[in-house]
Parts: structure tokens; sequence; C-alpha cells
């Protein structure tokens, strides 16, 4: 490795810049109650539900909706992480890593997966996550539940569970974080 | 491997995680470098590490071509640059380069335009994924993650073996000492280059006097195909000198790590009974060496604009950068329009590993 170069070896990280603050804290919160409650109601009972929280923005939003359910409905419903991007149909396109480990530790045949992400977009981190999900078995049905859908689909993928729905155009940025989720721009720092 | 820094070996590492977790599940294969294709070419004998490249490529379904000294053209007087010119004509987005000369690969990154290089090692230069899958290992035994690549910050860890003749303790010392750890060369004064000169470590020709100080021993093979047999009286000698026998083994520290890249000689440089302890991390080694060499190669095949851009050559210092494409668009990268999914740490990386 000798070799290699150093000069360009890390790439400058775009900042992002917040322009207005479309949910605050609160909003988030009661949007991840009115969601846990949505999941419950249509899967009555909660059997054989699973949730799998996409890296990185995904696993925390799992977290809070399992959180809820333990509270409202008294169960515990197994939480696992889910990093896509080996399954990217962007990879050799843009630069590529995993953000972090994959952590599923049961089985998924025969069980209801809700898929938990931040921010839906253009799908294409979704349809990586249902190539992904196949290794772990053969899940009965998927369902997806996401803090913001901004549009721009690319592919015939739609939200189960949707916090907000939030028009945007495509060059803005959409940050979700426990503080809340605001609509901005990444600037190259 | 003497140009990475502790935040690339970090990088390497924790892609690396991702690929162990790979490598449990029922179907360890990934579809993220389809439609690549990786040749090995090892014009130097090798099992190991031309498996563990191979089964790499295949797990993230690359395709891969292996070429091998004696059923090639070069056995028909081809030249070893028409050899890679003819490689990269057909098409390959990576080879896989040892060889028995040092500097083979860096030349290799000369003559190709698109392919990238990876050095498996080359004569007694170096042999980087075997560092970094060394480093991987003594990670996972601290427990994993940045806590555990922070306790490489003082580590003492002692190389023993054939210094002299060893790419591997090359790439080792440089790594280890990327992240902050304290090398100490064991050896007899025959095995160690004529010079250290510049060389970060310490060096003993007591292997006894080191053992209750140190907390990673690394291995090497007693090199017999480069001669190192004429370096020692006998092997016994050696043995009774630099081998980590029973009763050595028995005055290491508690927890102390046992490192082989192997093949090892079972009685010469380590006695049998010794690879058998709980800090001998022989075939923890193997096993990583898989998930690492993967990480290797989707670092270089899985990053950047296709086609993969140009190989560094060694020793430059200022970029060619522009001959690299264009620099990802930042806001259209992050397909979910979230900001922490845009780019990796590692960003754009080709070039040579």
């Amino acid at each position: 490795m000798a070799e290699r170069e150093r000069s360009h070896a890390r790439p400058r990280r775009a900042l992002f810049v917040p322009r207005v603050q479309v949910m605050t804290a609160d909003d988030v919160r009661r949007a991840v109650v009115r969601m846990a409650h949505e999941i419950a109601e249509r899967n009555r009972g909660l059997h054989d539900v699973v949730l799998v929280g996409l890296q990185t923005g995904g696993v925390p939003l799992a977290e809070r909706i399992a959180l809820t359910l333990a509270e409202s409905e008294g169960l515990e419903l197994p939480v696992g992480t889910l990093d896509v991007a080996f399954y990217r149909d962007d990879i050799g396109l843009r630069p590529v890593l995993p953000e972090a480990t994959t952590d599923i530790s049961f089985d998924l045949t025969g069980t209801t997966v809700v898929l938990v992400d931040d921010v839906l977009f253009t799908g294409r981190t979704i349809r990586a996550a249902l190539n992904a999900l196949g290794e772990y078995g053969r899940a009965q049905a998927v369902q997806l539940a996401v803090m913001v859908d901004r549009g721009h689909r690319e592919l015939p993928i739609r939200p189960d569970y949707v916090g907000k729905n939030l028009p945007t155009s495509r060059d803005e940025m959409v940050d979700v974080s426990e503080d809340g989720v605001s609509l901005g721009e990444l600037v190259e720092r | 491997m003497e140009d990475l820094t502790a935040a690339d070996i970090a990088e390497i590492l924790e892609v690396s995680d991702s690929f162990v977790e790979v490598g449990r599940r029922a179907n360890p294969k990934v579809p993220s470098l389809r439609g690549r294709t990786v040749a090995t070419l090892f014009l130097e004998d090798s099992t190991r590490t031309r498996m563990s490249f191979e089964t790499a490529a295949k797990r993230m379904s690359a395709d891969v071509l292996s070429f091998a000294a004696g059923s090639s053209s070069i056995k028909k007087g081809e030249s070893l640059r028409d050899t890679i010119e003819t490689i990269e004509a057909i098409g390959i987005d990576a080879v896989i380069v040892r060889h028995a000369s040092a500097g083979v690969p860096a030349q290799i990154t000369k003559w190709v335009e698109h392919c990238s290089v990876i050095n498996a090692g080359d004569g007694w230069h170096q042999h980087p994924t075997q560092a970094l899958l060394d480093l991987y290992t003594v990670r996972e035994a601290f427990g994993g993650g940045a806590k555990a690549m922070e306790r490489f910050d003082g580590l003492k860890v002692a190389i023993v073996g054939d210094i002299r003749h060893s790419r591997v303790a090359r790439s080792q010392i440089a790594g280890y000492t990327a992240l902050g750890a304290k090398v100490t060369l064991v050896a007899p004064a025959t095995l160690l280059p004529p010079s250290l000169e510049g060389w970060p470590v310490e060096v003993t020709h007591d292997f006894d006097d080191v053992l209750e100080r140190v907390d990673v021993v690394s291995l090497l093979r007693l090199q017999a195909e480069r001669g190192s047999g004429a370096f020692v009286p006998t092997l016994r000698e050696y043995t009774s000198g630099f081998g980590l026998t029973t009763s050595r083994a028995a005055r290491l520290k508690e927890g102390t790590l046992i490192l082989h890249p192997g093949p090892m000689v079972r009685g010469v440089e380590i006695a049998s009974d010794v690879t058998d302890l709980p800090g001998a991390l022989i075939t923890a080694q193997v096993r990583n060496g898989l998930a690492v060499r993967m990480a290797v190669l989707f670092l270089m095949l899985g990053q950047g604009s296709r086609p993969p851009v140009r190989p560094d050559t060694p020793g430059r210092t200022n970029g060619d950068d522009g001959a690299r494409g264009a620099e990802p668009d930042v806001s259209a990268a992050g397909d979910d329009g979230a900001i922490d999914r845009d780019g990796g740490p590692m960003g754009q990386q080709g070039g040579e590993a």
C-alpha cells in the first residue's frame, strides 16, 4: 500500500445548512407515537412483527417506535439494523461505503418486517433494502415506515406509515434528528 | 502501506466489519461488485493469499480470472508489461499481483490506464493486506470498534523471526507504527536487514528479554525459499533462540496475542501446542483476511465513477487529481435525501491498496 496517493483520500464533506424547521422535536415525538399506533392497528396483535431500521437514520426511529409499542401494547418487538451499501445500484458511480454493520439476529422467514427509515426520496435505498432483507429469510410481508416522505420517487415504492409528507425540490436536503426535521441545503465545505 | 494514515486504516477496518457480518450469513454473498472482473496474477507461489483474494472477489459477485505463471504466456517469453497490457485490453477492472521482485505492482500501475492494481506481496518489500488483517485481528481481540483502535496507542508489539526477507514485517511495521504502537524486532543479526536506518523500531537479539513486556507477538516464518536457512546455523538453534516454544509462551503476560501470517512451520518458529492457546489468533487471521480483502476490493472498485480512474503511482506527492474524474456530486448523491448518507469518509479512492 506504499503506492497509494494521499492527497485526495478524504473528500470534502458537505455541510448541511438548515433553512427552515418543518417539524419540532414534539412534532417528531407525536408522529412516532401515531406511526407506532398505526403499525399496531394494521398488524393486529403485532404477531411476528419485527422492526428493521436502515443505517443510520432509520435506526433511532425504529428504536423509538419499538419503545412506544412496548409502552402501549406491552410487547417488545425485535429490532434489527440493516446497512444496504452492498446492494445499491450506484456502486461504482459514486462513493459508496457501509455506514455501519447490519445486525439482524433473528430469522425473518414468516415475519412481517417493518422497514424504518428517516427520509424517503427516490426509493432506491428501499429497493436495496428489499434485496438485502432477502438474505435473512423470506418475510411474509414487508411494510415501510418513514418519518419524512419528500417525493421524487424513481421506483414504484410507497410508504405504509408516514410521519410527514414534505414537498421538496430535488436539490434541497432534509435532516431528521431528535430535535426535529429541517429543510435546508448542502454546502461544500 | 507506509502511506496509510491511522484514519485510513481505521476506515478499511470499519468496512471490513461489514464484510465480517456478510461472512456470518447463511448466504455470504453480496452483489456489490457484480459485473466487475478481477484477475489474480501470482508470479510467485501462494495458496492462502490467492484463495483469500479469489474468494473475497467471488463473495462480492465479481468474476475472477486466475493467471498462474506456469500456464500463461509468460512461459512463452511474453514480458510482464505485455501480459499486463493484455489483461487490461480484455477489460479487467483490477489485477491482484504477487511477484518475487519488489516494486512490481507499483511499476504495473504506470502501465495501466483503468485497471486497479492490488499488491498481494512483492519480494521483500510489502504485503499490505496481510498487515491490515493482522491489525483487524488485534482490533477484534480488543473488542472491535473505535475503542479498540485507541488501544493501539502505545501497544508493545514484537515481530519475531526473519525480518530480512519478510515483506509482511515491513508492512506490519508501517501499520502498527501508524496506529501508535511500539514495534520491537526480535531476530538474530543475520536475519535483520543490512540497515535499519529510518525504521521506527527497536531491535533486540534476545527474545526472552522482551517476553514479559509485550502485548502482541507476531511471528514470521523462516523463509527457506529465500535462503534464510543459510542465515542461521541450524533450525534447532534458531528455535532455541527465537522460536515461541511452550516454555516461552508460558512466560508471556496474560492476554498476550500471538499472530502468525502463515504458512507456519510447527516446531521451528512456533511450538505446536502454542497454536492452541487462547491468545493464538492464527485461524482468526485467515478468517479476517477474507473480510479485509473484500473491504480493499470494495474500496477500490466500489468507489468513484465508472470506468475506474487511473490508479496511483508510487511516491507522487502532488495529485493528478484531475485524471480521477469529477468529485462526486454530493447533492445528487444522497438518494434518500438525508444528509448522513452522502459520500463516505474514504470518498474517491482508486489506486493501489
